[in-house]
């Protein structure tokens, strides 16, 4: 077993376990305490992460932040039943306290026998370094005033410049006591401006951002100071121009790329296994049935290389997958974790996450996006006579049982006569899910994913997402601007 | 499943653990520093369809520290709250303090500001409750609910509880700790009909379990607002007077809150930069804030920069009255603070309360929103456009649910064009207040 250990675990061993004198095959006495009568599943989540943050404002650095977080989850299942407990400790005193606490959670039944230990073997999504430690803190405030100093440069009217970066490196490892021994070292990392513009008393804002599952180093590589600053003062300056928007029932195209936030609200949420199995989602039941329009196809994809939703393996030590959810219109698959692919007789599709080792498992979407379709993204704008064209997003919200959603635009614009005229100030627009996919009437050969800048919160829980689509056509949805 | 905590012991120790950190923060050139410390302790269960779904125990610590070198500062921060952590927290932020900018205004607040008087503002009552009367409550408040005719099913009822203390400390000496404990309960349900399945919840909260309500009125009260909503249309687009719940009239308050915070205002992010002394409300109208309020939500002595509180009137007779300041956003602006760092602790209204009906009366014929989706609120410009779900009203009448809809304007004036306040006056949460009536906003629906 041991010699053909992949390299991940080892090294995940070392940074979790050695410190409180625990090794890998500490583990079965540690999950023994967690597998008690009548459970019928337990697992042992590690995890250790260490967040940096470094702010610019008026043009200095003047805020820096480290934190260091770590501990281990204990979980015990039986039935639907879940037992949960954690401590900051790893240890084999707080795995005995902490297991024992989980178990309660019934106490008769048999007591199962704990599987021998498979190392999973995943292909690795995103390379396992730490991505906080290429740049030194010289050059990653260096990466910051340059943001500064172009967004400044690039128009009179941008009188406040804030820029963000952002890194976490996060080692976990899983034991399960169906046998799961499975490891991971996940980087995540971030660029952020943010402007405000000024004109004639009027004031507005713009921000764009992004990174992925890599190192600070290639933030930099990839010029993202410049970039995000460029597109920052762009958007302000578009909204300083901005109108009114229109209130009420419009035609809508939505651009490529971030807009793909429509899709993980108005689809994703309601195939989260959870919500299927309980049958409160819109979705329930609707398995092989038409949910969208014909050509409309949706896959949820945590195999993308770097990508800031990507998982080589998820918190349940599933091997990251790319599952199809609707396919030319057809539902065709749920994101499930091992709960709820268990009580749905399905097979887990490697979306259980977690926020941190204090937090329980849930399906929850990786990299969410609809593929490309065949139209010209130019003929999609001319078949509008009048309408809305929304090319970015604040963020969304879902109701998962009625199916309602809304998202709120951050940048938009008129379209009249088949032509793109007046910016239109922030509009949010609402729908109900089913229904929106069925309205897609024009699919764009131009998919695109979003710049990593994603997080979606489900529970209380905030983790990582990317989205992702093709301008796509709406044929009618309620626009809430104010101008009746 | 149950575990002890001694929040006097923790007090202590998170008390020496703070006092750790300052002194090591001292030894290692720091010119001053601060120390925030924090252990909670809770249970949470839930239930669903009259079974046992999860019961999670939890411990959560976690150390702040803030050091300043001149003018230059660095922070850092752990959920390992012992020695060897404690000294790589210290450490660290030292190190980042040696790279970050001058910054001028960085700093402690005044050492006269710091609080003297220290109050017990009776906001710690433990629960002395076993996971199986966890349950055992949950499972009443669901079965409450599901026995209403019509509701098909539940999305769960879940109860918390849990009790911490917090420390914070700095370099002048002063060292401020507060118990605390919250507890609440919920319970979510799913009606159906012909046009789809429609769910909504409702909750009790306090920090006395004394203070809640009974599980059986959470779980009755779930199961009407659940079916309420069916049979939900769409309104139609056009202008109309929009009544706010109480609970969504605290977010319009949150959003004032904001725009008045020191941090958005030197930011230039806020659509009431340099408006103090304005008019933006009707002169009826005010906002107060209590922290010393025996009892309540948010009380604490204290700030987050260990300032004394005190009352503050941030809106009177219709006017901005005052920022709500901390030290540093305070010194950015050139203004003193208002011992606001951690933000506002209990906001009260200083106004007429007028029977719910009667605003409805007022009203004559419009919306009432009883929930809001999504962020549409822009704070620089005080845009506000957001997904709504309610009720039309007709004669000042309720008639029947709307859903999938907009509600659109501006925070500027829809706060002008505040039309009274009702007396169902909602307190589980930190700002109190009832529903609020704006005069007009854009209603976008079929």
């Amino acid at each position: 077993m041991t010699t053909s250990r992949p390299p991940l675990l080892d090294e995940a061993a070392d940074i979790l376990l050695a410190p409180g004198g625990l090794a890998l095959d500490d583990l079965e006495s540690g999950l023994g305490h967690a597998l008690g009568p009548g459970i019928d599943y337990a697992d042992l989540y590690f995890q250790r992460s260490w967040h940096e943050a470094w702010v610019l404002e008026d043009g200095e650095v003047k805020e820096a932040s480290y934190n260091i977080d770590g501990g281990v989850g204990v979980r015990s299942l039986a039935g639907e039943r879940t037992g949960f407990a954690y401590s900051n400790q790893i240890t084999a005193d707080a795995l005995a306290e902490t297991g024992r606490t989980a178990a309660g959670i019934v106490r008769s039944g048999s007591r199962l026998s704990l599987a021998r230990p498979m190392a999973v073997r995943a292909e690795l999504r995103y390379g396992g370094v730490d991505p906080l430690t290429g740049l030194s803190a010289e050059e990653k405030i260096a990466l910051l005033k340059a943001a500064d100093r172009v967004a400044r440069a690039a128009d009179p009217a941008v009188s406040q410049v804030s820029a963000s970066l952002t890194g976490v490196h996060e080692v976990v490892l899983v034991r399960a006591s169906d046998g799961t021994l499975a490891a991971d070292i996940r980087p995540l990392v971030r660029f952020n401006v943010s402007v405000i513009a000024v004109r004639d008393g009027r004031r507005e804002r713009g921000s764009a951002g992004g990174g992925g599952r890599y190192t600070m180093a290639r933030l930099r590589d990839e010029n993202v100071a410049e970039r995000y600053a460029k597109e920052a003062v762009r958007q302000a300056l578009v909204n300083l121009e901005a109108v009114a928007a229109p209130a009420g029932q419009l035609p809508v195209v939505l651009g490529a790329g971030w807009p793909g936030i429509l899709l993980h609200e108005a689809v994703g949420h309601g195939l989260e296994g959870d919500f299927n199995r309980k049958g409160s989602s819109a979705f329930a039941g609707r398995m092989g049935q038409r949910v969208a329009a014909k050509g409309v196809t949706v896959v949820d994809d945590a195999t993308l290389a770097d990508r800031r939703g990507s998982m080589s393996v998820d918190d349940e030590g599933t091997p990251g997958q790319n599952t199809p959810l609707i396919e030319d219109g057809i539902l065709t698959g749920y994101m499930q974790d091992k709960l709820n692919a268990r009580l749905m007789g399905m097979t887990p599709t490697g979306n259980a996450r977690r926020e941190s080792f204090a937090h329980l498992p849930m399906p929850r979407m990786t990299n969410t996006y609809m593929l490309a379709g065949e139209d010209d993204p130019q003929d999609i704008l001319r078949s509008v006579k009048r309408g809305l064209y929304a090319v970015s997003f604040g963020g969304g919200q879902v109701d998962i049982t009625s199916g309602k959603f809304v998202f709120s635009a951050s940048e938009a614009y008129l379209i009249e006569d088949g032509r793109i005229t007046a910016p239109v100030k922030g509009a949010t627009l609402i729908g109900n899910g089913p229904e929106a996919m069925g309205r897609v009437s024009m699919i764009g050969h131009d998919m695109e994913l979003d710049t990593g800048i994603g997080v979606c919160g489900k529970e209380g829980q905030g983790v990582p997402v990317g989205v992702g689509q093709p301008t796509l056509k709406l044929d009618e949805l309620t626009v809430g601007g104010t101008q009746s | 499943m149950t575990q002890a905590f001694d929040a006097a012991a923790q007090q202590s120790l998170l008390e020496s653990r703070s006092r750790m950190a300052l002194e090591l923060a001292r030894r290692l050139g720091a010119d001053a520093c601060e120390v925030g410390a924090s252990v909670d302790q809770g249970m949470g269960v839930s239930v669903r369809e009259g079974e046992v779904e999860t019961v999670e125990l939890s411990r959560d610590q976690g150390i702040a520290v803030t050091v300043y070198l001149g003018t230059r500062k660095g922070s850092a921060s752990s959920t390992d709250a012992g020695e060897a952590s404690i000294r790589a927290v210290v450490e660290k932020a030292v190190a980042i303090a040696r790279h970050t900018g001058e910054d001028p205004a960085a700093g402690l607040a005044d050492a006269a500001l710091m609080a003297t008087e220290l109050p017990d503002l009776d906001v710690h009552h433990p629960w002395a409750l076993t996971t199986e009367q966890a349950i055992e409550l949950a499972l009443a408040c669901e079965a409450a609910g599901r026995g209403r005719a019509g509701i098909k099913s539940s999305d769960g009822a879940s109860l918390s509880s849990g009790e911490g203390v917090r420390v914070y400390a700095n370099s002048h000496g002063f060292l401020g700790s507060q118990r605390g404990s919250r507890h609440s309960f919920s319970c979510m349900l799913i009606a159906e009909d012909e046009a789809g399945m429609q769910r909504d919840y409702d909750y009790t909260s306090a920090r006395n379990p004394r203070d809640l309500l009974t599980p059986e009125r959470v779980g009755e009260s779930a199961a009407e607002r659940t079916l309420r909503r069916l049979g939900a249309r769409r309104p139609a687009t056009g202008r109309l007077p929009v009544l706010f719940d109480p609970s969504l009239a605290a977010g319009l308050v949150g959003s004032l809150m904001g725009a008045i915070a020191g941090g958005n205002l030197y930011r230039q992010a806020s659509f009431l930069c340099d408006r103090l002394g304005d008019s933006l409300f009707p002169e009826w109208f005010g906002l107060q804030e209590r922290p010393m309020e025996v009892g309540a939500m948010a009380s604490s002595p204290f700030d987050n920069d260990g300032v004394q509180t005190r009352d503050n009137v941030f809106i009177e007779d219709g006017r901005l009255a005052s920022y709500m300041l901390s030290a540093y956003s305070a010194r950015r602006l050139g203004m003193q603070t208002t011992a606001n760092a951690g933000g506002a602790r209990n906001l009260r209204l200083a106004a007429p309360l007028v029977p719910r009906d009667e605003l409805l009366a007022r009203m004559g014929r419009g919306v009432v929103v009883t929930e809001l989706m999504g962020q549409g609120v822009n704070a620089v410009t005080g845009d506000y456009s957001r997904g709504a779900a309610g009720f039309w009203v007709e004669d000042g009448e309720v008639q029947y649910p709307v859903e999938e809809f907009t509600i659109a304007g501006n925070l500027e004036a829809m706060y002008r064009g505040l039309a009274g306040v009702g007396s169902d006056t909602d307190t589980r949460g930190s700002i109190h207040t009832g529903s609020w009536l704006i005069d007009e906003m854009t209603v976008a629906g079929g």
